[in-house]
């Protein structure tokens, strides 16, 4: 797994990357009470929006950490929104063809991750 | 048992069904509707309900009872200026010399309307030091609104299309980033320093000419005043673009300085702060935009102009930036605006301003030591502390802190803005409390304070003597339910 | 005492000195450069004046206007003068209306919040559509926010805008549209004055917005707007006045997907412009979407129903330059007048300033035309207000000030020779009879042919 300093983790199978929030993220957004993710067919530059997360008093966007067109983008999280704060890392935003794999190189790898939220 | 009755939805409140009660029949032929109106027509009354009079007016009488408002108490809101409203102004908005005028009407027909909005002009020009006035926008984000489009249609006219970027700080109100994207421009972000005002460097970074311009108040966010801003007004104006100013904050200076003087070419006034009009549960209040002569051309239309001895609305702008609402402007707010200023003259702004900034200073004085407050330098009309000592020793946040004080008789005062703060509580009694009302609101603190080392559940509990506890918000922002 | 100031300068010098500060200090902060130096302003006076000479003053200026209580006034074009019951202003006059914040503190504002609640229930029935706002600034802006919103949702910039909308809402349209970048493309009207006529490129435009009863008072189809709007995968967009509502059929059974509308027809006083109030109505896909402030119900901590401002992540002082909009204070206090409007008159009151009106419109219209002094400019069903055309060589300008002459304020006069007219409930049949005699025999006299 990796991650960007976004809060964004990265599952990678094949060509296709998973993309949800962190466990940190959610912990700091509180009871989630929307998400929604950019539609299949969204062609995202790196760092474009990939999604949107509301609780009670903030609201976040998530950034595509790797570069690409969404092929999946997941609807459950709309009507479950809970599920990210109960399984940030089993819920997923959305599935992404990379446009170029040697982007996972910039990202942090578990340890550098969680050095980096220490910091915040 | 509540001293507070139970209100069900006007809804549930069904009893007559008769028809009209306050206006004579009909005493012409009745159409045929269906006919007349063929496909487009509905059958039947709408789904709202016949309620009599007396079960009207007391559902709405009980339901204000559960207001806090500026006539119990205190609003210390930060941002907010919630001074007196006059009531004197109340009656001269309700005249029906001025209520029983229709918008459309031919201008020879409302020369009062036009000589008081032609008069407000002058005064609000005189205050600020600028050249004229819009009256268009309906509220302060919309006088920023109209600002930020003065700025671009100024650059559209000499051709500069490159700038696409406002320069916002970050400690700025939430609108003014958000009026910036409306407008079709890009947020660049500048940084405060550790005083709190604008980090100079931060801004020289910023530069460029992409920069369309830079919305900025003084004092800022804070209740602090940037001793820099004419060095700043000239650093933009240096590399080509102009600055907005968010007059938020224009009760602490009024008459001390003047926008105009630091060097802004626009203004927004939020008359429904400043100049005392009522905030009627959000509004209706009025965002009046001045501007220099550099500016004047782009106005809105139309403007109030004056030739010979006859007042009229001109229409005839070529340079306008357009509309941004019917009409030309929220008139009845403005008619208790021109009575506030006739009430007030120079003397008597100046004083507001010097009670603003001694009343917001004493309290901030009498409250060093039990609160931590983040910044040295002396603050103006309003002051920012935090909850964060009682945080980390008590482990009672900001909102614990601002929910007992209501138990305490007083409306919380603005919470966790700026968001430059941790914790933050912003504090602006504004000039129209007595010495009698700060102290009472300053022991109010204090003894919170007390209570958060002693017995902080008595905060978390907090507040417990209102028509309900605290809402469930998430509930309510999870499955929505918006209407009955 | 100077204004409203409490303290006068000494008693503040003295409440300062007893924490150690010094009131001629007090703004040292403010450089010397910075400082006001003028002497005597152009207009705003040394001193303030007396509460007395204030009223006498501002009541001077009110004196000098001709108002809609002592001429019978036959202007609409967006504001209309329904009759307000006495209990609305006596209720938001209340100080717990009036000088209250805005409800962001729940607990102490139930008040204010549950008659939003119930501005919002309103409009969501008499529209059809199930989510609405606590409202905005007024239609023109509203139709400019519809249009931002369309744009939002849809992910496109171009729009298709009827020129039957109000003009003072269109050129508000263009000039948000033109800051956000935003393509507006303007349809007319056909000859019976009525949006027939609509694009048919697929997946280009964000929406299709009509007004109806539009500018001209003619009722529009909204059916056809939402099969013309939904086949080419745009939104459909109305604007529609809340009293029309009471006997048309409602946007939200037509499946458009947006209204909004100027919600001073609710009994608001004209007062030259404002305050009114403007409302939005969506559908629930687009509820996130959506600017304004919007209440919610829920339940307090010991499970009391209560009512809160909800969704408020997509507004501006949480999302900053991602929010839906960058409104802020609105028109609550207007929002509350309408509410209490709508419950004094209920359903059967509503109907009947509905039906009188669109009554007295007609029979009006006809005295006017039945014999050729003027013609009907579009032969179409109209709401309350309707298009006439002079016979050739009769100067509306010049009729109107005679009219005045007769303690009357006529319609408005467009394109030179032709006069918007609306009636409201509040005109008798001798009024009506009146100012068609009065007409009819001013032409006459212009020799108009």
């Amino acid at each position: 797994m990796k991650f960007s300093k976004t809060h964004e983790w990265v599952k990678v199978d094949g060509n296709v990357a998973t993309i949800g929030l962190t466990d940190y993220a959610q912990d700091q957004l509180g009871e989630i009470v929307y998400a929604e993710a950019e539609p299949e067919g969204t062609v995202v530059e790196l760092e474009g929006i990939i999604g949107t997360v509301e609780s009670v008093k903030a609201a976040s966007d998530l950034y595509a950490p790797v570069s690409g067109e969404i092929v999946e983008s997941n609807e459950e999280i709309e009507d479950a929104p809970e599920l990210i704060n109960e399984a940030p890392w089993d819920t997923w935003f959305v599935k992404i063809d990379m446009a170029d794999s040697a982007e996972l190189d910039a990202l942090l790898d578990e340890d550098a991750y969680k050095a980096f939220c220490e910091e915040e | 048992m509540s001293r507070y009755k139970d209100t069900p939805l006007i809804f549930e409140l069904e009893t007559c069904h008769e028809g009209s009660r306050y206006i004579r029949p009909l005493d012409v032929p009745k159409p045929d509707f269906a006919e007349w109106f063929g496909d487009a027509y509905r059958e039947g009354k709408p789904n709202i309900p016949d309620v009599d009079e007396i079960s009207v007016v007391r559902h709405f009488t009980n339901l204000s009872a559960k207001n806090y408002h500026v006539e119990v108490g205190t609003y210390p809101l930060g941002s907010c200026t919630m001074k007196y409203n006059p009531k004197v102004n109340e009656d001269m908005a309700a005249l029906t010399g001025f209520a029983a005028t229709h918008p459309m009407q031919p201008d020879e027909t409302v020369q009062g309307n036009l000589e008081l909005l032609y008069h407000l002009e002058k005064l609000l020009n005189d205050v600020t030091g600028m050249a004229a006035h819009t009256f268009q926008p309906a509220a302060g984000a919309h006088g920023e609104l109209a600002g930020i489009l003065l700025i671009k249609a100024y650059h559209e006219d000499r051709g500069d299309t490159k700038r696409d970027t406002i320069i916002v700080p970050d400690a700025a109100h939430g609108t003014n980033p958000a009026t910036a994207a409306m407008a079709g421009y890009k947020v660049r972000e500048i940084k405060s320093n550790e005083n709190g005002t604008v980090d100079l460097e931060s801004l020289e970074a910023a530069l460029g000419d992409d920069v369309a311009g830079l919305m900025l108040t003084n004092p800022n966010t804070l209740g602090l005043y940037d001793g820099n801003i004419e060095k700043i007004t000239r650093m933009i104006h240096d590399c080509g673009g102009l600055c907005y100013y968010d007059g938020a904050n224009l009760n602490a200076i009024l008459m001390h300085a003047r926008p105009g003087d630091m060097g802004f070419d626009c203004v927004h006034w939020n008359v429904h702060k400043t100049l005392s009009t009522p905030h009627g549960g959000g509004g209706p209040g009025a965002g009046p935009v001045g501007c220099n002569e550099l500016l004047e051309p782009y106005l809105p239309k139309p403007v109030v102009a004056k030739k010979d001895d006859m007042y009229y609305l001109d229409f005839d702008r070529p340079k306008s930036f357009g509309m941004i609402r019917s009409f030309v402007g929220t008139f009845g707010v403005l008619v208790r605006t021109y009575a506030y200023m006739l009430s007030n003259g120079a003397e008597g702004l100046y004083e507001v301003a010097e009670g603003a900034v001694a009343n917001s200073t004493y309290l901030r004085e009498r409250l060093k030591g039990y609160y931590n407050i983040p910044y040295d330098t002396p603050s103006m009309h309003e002051f920012v502390m935090t909850g964060e000592w009682q945080k980390k020793e008590n482990d009672c946040n900001t909102l614990d802190i601002v929910k007992r004080l209501i138990d305490y008789g007083f409306h919380p005062p603005t919470v966790y803005f700026p968001l430059v703060v941790q914790e933050a509580i912003m504090i602006e009694p504004t000039e129209t409390e007595t010495w009698r009302d700060l102290d009472a609101l300053a022991d109010a603190f204090i003894k919170i304070a007390e209570e958060a080392k002693e017995d902080p559940e008595l905060l978390k509990g907090a507040p417990r003597y209102t028509p309900i506890a605290r809402p469930d918000e998430t509930a309510a922002a999870r499955d929505p339910i918006l209407a009955g | 005492m100077i204004g409203y100031l409490p303290m006068g300068r000494e008693e503040r010098r003295r409440m300062l000195a007893s924490v150690g500060v010094d009131l001629d200090k007090l703004f040292d902060m403010i450089p010397e450069c910075d400082r006001c130096k003028v002497e005597e302003y152009e207009a705003l006076p040394a001193e303030g004046m007396k509460e007395l000479e204030v009223v006498e003053h501002v009541q001077a200026l009110a004196d000098k206007n001709l108002n809609t209580v002592n001429y019978d006034c036959y202007l609409g074009a967006g504001y209309y003068d329904h009759y307000q019951p006495a209990a609305v202003k006596h209720l938001i006059g209340r100080s717990e209306f009036l000088t209250s914040y805005t409800p962001y503190q729940a607990e102490i504002s139930q008040g204010t919040l549950q008659a939003y609640f119930e501005w919002q229930s309103y409009i969501t029935r008499l529209t059809g559509l199930p989510i609405a706002n606590a409202g905005l600034y007024d239609a023109a802006s509203g139709a400019a926010e519809a249009v931002l919103l369309a744009c939002r949702d849809k992910r496109r910039y171009k729009v298709f805008v009827s020129a039957g909308l109000h003009p003072e809402s269109l050129e508000t349209v263009q000039t948000y549209c033109h800051a956000a970048g935003i393509e507006v493309v303007v349809g007319e009207v056909d000859e019976n004055g009525q949006q027939t006529v609509y694009p048919d490129d697929n997946k280009e435009f964000a929406c299709f917005m009509i007004q109806s009863p539009n500018y001209f008072g003619i009722v529009e189809d909204l059916d056809l707007l939402v099969e013309k709007a939904h086949g080419v995968d745009a939104l459909a967009v109305v604007s529609s006045d809340p009293v029309s509502l009471a006997m048309l059929k409602r946007p939200g059974d037509a499946g458009v997907d947006i209204a909004i509308g100027e919600a001073q027809s609710l009994g608001i006083p004209t007062s030259y412009g404002g305050p009114g109030i403007g409302y939005m109505a969506v559908t629930n896909k687009l509820m996130r979407k959506m600017p304004g402030r919007i209440c919610g119900q829920t339940v307090d901590r010991d499970g009391k129903t209560c009512y809160v401002l909800t969704i408020q992540a997509r507004e501006q002082h949480i999302r900053r330059e991602r929010a839906t909009s960058n409104i802020c204070t609105s028109q609550a206090l207007m929002a509350t007048a309408a509410t209490i409007w709508l419950a004094l008159q209920g359903g059967s009151g509503l109907l009947d300033v509905a039906e009188q009106s669109a009554a007295k419109a007609i029979y009006l219209q006809k005295k006017l035309t039945e014999n050729g002094h003027f013609r009907l400019v579009y032969d179409k069903p109209y709401f309350r207000e309707f298009l006439v055309e002079a016979k050739e060589g009769v100067d509306l300008e010049k009729l109107n000030k005679a009219l005045l002459e007769e303690n009357i304020i006529g319609g408005l006069v467009v394109d030179g020779n032709k006069l918007l007219i609306a009636v409201t409930e509040k005109k008798t049949k001798e009024q009506l009879d009146r100012y068609a005699e009065a007409m009819l025999r001013l032409c006459d006299a212009q020799g108009g042919k």
